[in-house]
């Protein structure tokens, strides 16, 4: 199968579009990227060790992945629970529920960000809910979560549908026939089939979060060491000249997502391996 | 006067788009970067300006604005935003576009221009809910428990760094020069503040909208406008008897202009701010002015207090001010460890 | 009462939970969404109609604002455009082809998605900014890219840089190859096999990534907010736009432009709904013709 797919092919095209391809993503992409690391070399190492381990950038780092990660594990919960009422129940409006689901890839963060300000402020319809039981969400890490949340909610949600639409009601019923109940059906039986793509899914989530700038500005009120997200700490450092911090700080966000990408590429091959090819 | 406007792209093989449009010789087209609160003074202004520019030249100026925090404004120039003139919040500011801008500004831009290069000056002062319900009336009200104060990050915003000092000054003043007594006064001050916005617009957004804290720091025309614009009976402007002198500067970005051809128009630009009508729309805009004549007309809006200014010895200029406060590790840095 | 034994056809076993716990799931699955998607875009529209609908005209139509939506449709399809061609050559190599280091290659196609939108915008500051690498070149030859619409152009590329392809090479992927071998063999040109034989075949697969990249493009803000300069009427962009009403005490003009961006939101949804949609028609078709022709 793979030697024959490795036979040359007859059809034309390999060599232009792969090098206009490579041409694009170098200077749109990996030249751009590279200045990043070549303005960081003009710090020393210890230099640059200081600068990411100083007490305001750890508490920033410390934020923008607690946060996040948080916001990734509310959305893995929710996510699954909404894609299993959407593929197997029915109910009045569900299409119109199941494309408003992407909504946050399609609406831009900084309209989510004044919105959920709006929304989760003293005075505002959530936040009004929320005072008298003394909790405050807009400009606290609580705030910075449910921004983070919004934004990843959709992640979760498309990875787990697909699958488990394809997921075949012949196990269920097997485990069903052996006197499994409901629950342990789920939990020995659908469960460890879904779990690949639920874990895609909070990875996704988290790289988006980890990043995400926009919609937290607003909600964040943005005080160091408590609600300074990193990508906020880049901006901020910039804003006082200080531009190896603020390249320092990037390049390690850079380099996490570049882990996050390896990471979220193996979960898919472990997904497509468990699952069977597609 | 010729202006050129040319924008174009090539971006190597990819990207070759371009846009180009020369404008007509009479045409001049001049950008003015400024800081956040400025908004309503320059659109004022340059509608004044170009009128008189007209009756003057013959010439049609059109001044494009860009907003935003000092801080931030200032690096956008250091980056290439082609500023023709900068108006910023504080002076360190426009001292790091000459230090760092590579030449396009000389770095004696101060005495280019008369008093300092600021031709209208403000103050800090507190902005508190209407009927004042927690009784604030000076500094040292602002450290009581259960004051909750609203400022701006002095990291990154110019006019939070006016607070700040206003703050510090206070403190060294009634605690005879005794630094740690300032500093421990700082940070009670700063123990007090729950919500630490980038920017002096995101602060009051915070106060005046959002209905958080107690008391905004705030400059006097920001205060102003926060009344006339969103909480006329909401809240009320208390001028404590002593604060500090606010000056924001304006300079010319020498070698932009030059380049663009819009050297004379560009230094015209300011120095219309130093003459009556200019004066008179500050004024309007709740800048105190610094012309006798217009000061005396609007003497009712500015009550006179008590003003240090940063070149007073215990701050010793901007730079000594910045190295000593807001530097890393600096006293700004020392004081405020939230979470502590 | 007679208990009769059940008949012999096979019982179904109970493939789905008791009703309490169906509504139970769905009543907590709609409460989440209602109030993490409904409640925001809710707040968008109310707070944009707060001052009445002339304000509300007045706002969308003030010369600044149009500016805004001027720029931001032209950045937003000259990204899509470069994109589009990205990803359909890069699709092509990837799904047409075997070679070394492909799944690397992918990856870095991906790249964009994780890095920081803040990062995105950095780094062509500091290649391009006057202080940057090609800076005083730039300068000295009156080319402006960063603080003018280049630079805008180019973070909104970075930030959508891999929608179209994304889409596409799966899908290319699991259509194979034979169509275009035979074309090919029937000696159809490159560009006739792409046109006539591949085009029909993604279509529906590009309109997704093109709408996708669009809605991305068009409201991207971290990027450009770097970039911009924040020039009035000039490169601030509608995202931008919105910020900058906020920051002058205008809450229902930054709301009145936010529901413009807000509406293209639905509009994506109901466009890429569409799409899927008729994606699953066509396979289901596919399907269907394919089965009456096995025996």
């Amino acid at each position: 199968m793979t030697v024959l797919l490795k036979r040359r092919s007859v059809i034309p095209g390999f060599g232009i579009t792969l090098g206009y391809s490579l041409l694009y993503l170098s200077l749109i992409v990996l030249i751009p990227l590279t200045t990043l690391f070549l303005k960081t070399a003009s710090l020393t190492l210890a230099a640059f060790w200081e600068e990411v381990t100083s007490p305001r950038v750890l508490a920033s780092f410390k934020l923008s992945f607690g946060a996040s990660l948080i916001a990734a594990a509310i959305n893995g919960v929710m996510g699954l629970l909404v894609a299993w009422v959407l593929v197997r129940y029915r109910f009045w409006g569900k299409r119109i529920v199941d494309a408003l689901v992407d909504l946050p890839f399609a609406l831009p963060t900084s309209v989510a960000g004044i919105a959920l300000t709006t929304l989760y402020a003293k005075n505002g319809w959530m936040g009004q809910l929320l005072d008298p039981l003394g909790i405050q969400a807009a400009f606290t890490p609580l705030g910075v979560t449910i921004a983070l949340t919004f934004i990843g909610l959709p992640f979760v949600v498309r990875t787990v549908q697909p699958v488990l639409q394809d997921l075949g009601v012949e196990v269920e019923e097997a485990a069903a026939s052996l006197g499994a109940n409901r629950l342990q059906t789920f939990r020995k039986v659908i469960f460890p089939s879904l779990l690949p793509s639920v874990l895609t899914g909070i990875a996704l989530a988290f790289a988006r979060a980890v990043g995400e700038y926009g919609s937290v500005v607003f909600i964040s009120g943005n005080m160091p060491m408590r609600t300074e997200i990193a990508p906020l700490l880049i901006m901020t450092k910039l804003e006082q000249y200080d531009y190896a911090g603020a390249t320092a700080v990037a390049v390690v966000m850079l380099l996490l997502s570049f882990v996050l990408l390896f990471a979220i590429n193996a979960l898919q091959w472990w997904n497509r391996r468990k699952y069977g090819a597609r | 006067m010729r202006t050129e406007n040319v924008y174009r792209a090539t971006l190597g093989i990819v990207l070759s788009v371009t846009f180009a449009f020369a404008a007509a010789a009479k045409d001049i087209t001049l950008l003015n970067v400024s800081y956040d609160p400025t908004r309503e003074l320059y659109q004022e202004f340059n509608a004044s300006f170009g009128q008189y520019w007209k009756d003057k030249t013959g010439d049609t100026v059109t001044i494009n604005q860009s907003h935003g925090g000092s801080g931030k404004q200032a690096r956008a120039v250091i980056d290439g935003l082609s500023a023709d003139v900068v108006t910023l919040a504080l002076a360190y500011d426009v001292d790091q576009i000459a230090l760092r801008g590579g030449g396009i500004l000389p770095s004696n831009w101060q005495t280019l221009l008369p008093n300092n290069s600021t031709p209208y000056t403000s103050t800090i002062v507190f902005l508190v809910r209407k009927g004042n319900p927690k009784g604030v009336k000076d500094w040292d009200d602002l450290v009581k428990p259960g004051v909750s104060v609203i400022t701006p990050n002095p990291k990154t915003s110019g006019g939070a760094r006016w607070n700040y000092l206003a703050a510090w000054a206070y403190a060294l003043k009634h605690n005879n020069n005794d630094e740690a007594k300032a500093k421990e006064f700082v940070n009670a001050l700063f123990k007090n503040v729950p919500v630490l916005d980038s920017g002096a617009r995101g602060s009051t957004t915070t106060f005046v909208e959002r209905k958080i804290g107690d008391v905004l720091l705030t400059w006097e025309n920001e205060a102003f406008l926060a009344i006339n614009e969103l909480g006329k009976g909401a809240v009320e402007i208390v001028t404590p008897p002593f604060s500090i002198l606010a000056e924001p500067p304006v300079a010319v970005v020498d070698r932009v202009a030059k380049k663009q051809g819009n050297a004379e128009v560009a230094k015209a630009y300011l120095e219309y701010l130093y003459t009556s009508e200019g004066q008179e729309i500050a004024a309007k805009n709740f800048y105190r002015p610094r012309l006798e004549a217009v000061a005396a007309k609007y003497a009712a809006q500015f009550p006179r207090i008590d003003l240090i200014t940063i070149d007073d010895p215990i701050f010793g200029g901007w730079k000594k001010a910045q190295d000593v406060h807001f530097a890393d590790k600096g006293v700004f840095d020392q004081i405020y460890q939230p979470g502590k | 009462m007679t208990v009769k034994e059940a008949a012999p056809r096979p019982q179904r076993p109970t493939i789905t939970e008791p009703v309490w716990v169906r509504w139970l799931l769905t009543a907590i699955a709609l409460a989440f969404l209602g109030v993490f998607l409904l409640l925001p875009l809710a707040v968008v529209f109310i707070e944009a109609l707060s001052k009445g609908l002339g304000a509300y005209g007045k706002a969308v139509t003030e010369p600044d604002a149009l500016a805004a939506v001027r720029l931001t449709v032209t950045a937003a399809s000259i990204s899509v455009f470069l994109n589009l061609v990205f990803g359909v050559a890069a699709a092509w190599a990837i799904a047409k082809y075997e070679f070394r280091g492909k799944s690397f290659l992918i990856t870095l196609i991906d790249l964009p998605f994780a890095v920081s939108p803040v990062i995105s915008g950095l780094i062509y500051v500091l290649l391009f900014g006057l202080q940057g690498l090609f800076g005083p070149w730039l300068n000295d030859h009156d080319i402006k890219i960063i603080f003018a619409v280049p630079g805008i152009v180019l973070a909104t590329v970075f930030v959508t840089f891999p929608f179209v392809a994304r889409e596409l090479i799966p899908l290319m992927h699991e259509q194979g190859t034979e169509e275009e071998e035979a074309a090919v063999s029937l000696g159809a040109s490159g560009f006739q096999t792409f046109f006539r034989v591949t085009l029909p075949n993604i279509k529906w697969g590009l309109l997704y990534g093109v709408i996708l990249c669009n809605a991305r493009a068009m409201g991207e803000f971290g990027a450009v907010s770097v970039v911009s300069g924040h020039i009035r009427g000039i490169t601030n962009t509608m995202p931008l736009h919105v910020e900058v009403l906020y920051n002058e005490y205008n809450p229902a003009a930054a709301f009145a432009v936010a529901s413009l961006l807000a509406l293209l939101a639905l509009v994506t949804l109901i466009a890429k709904t569409a799409v899927e949609w008729r994606t699953q028609r066509d396979r289901k078709e596919l399907v269907e013709i394919q089965e009456s022709l096995t025996p």
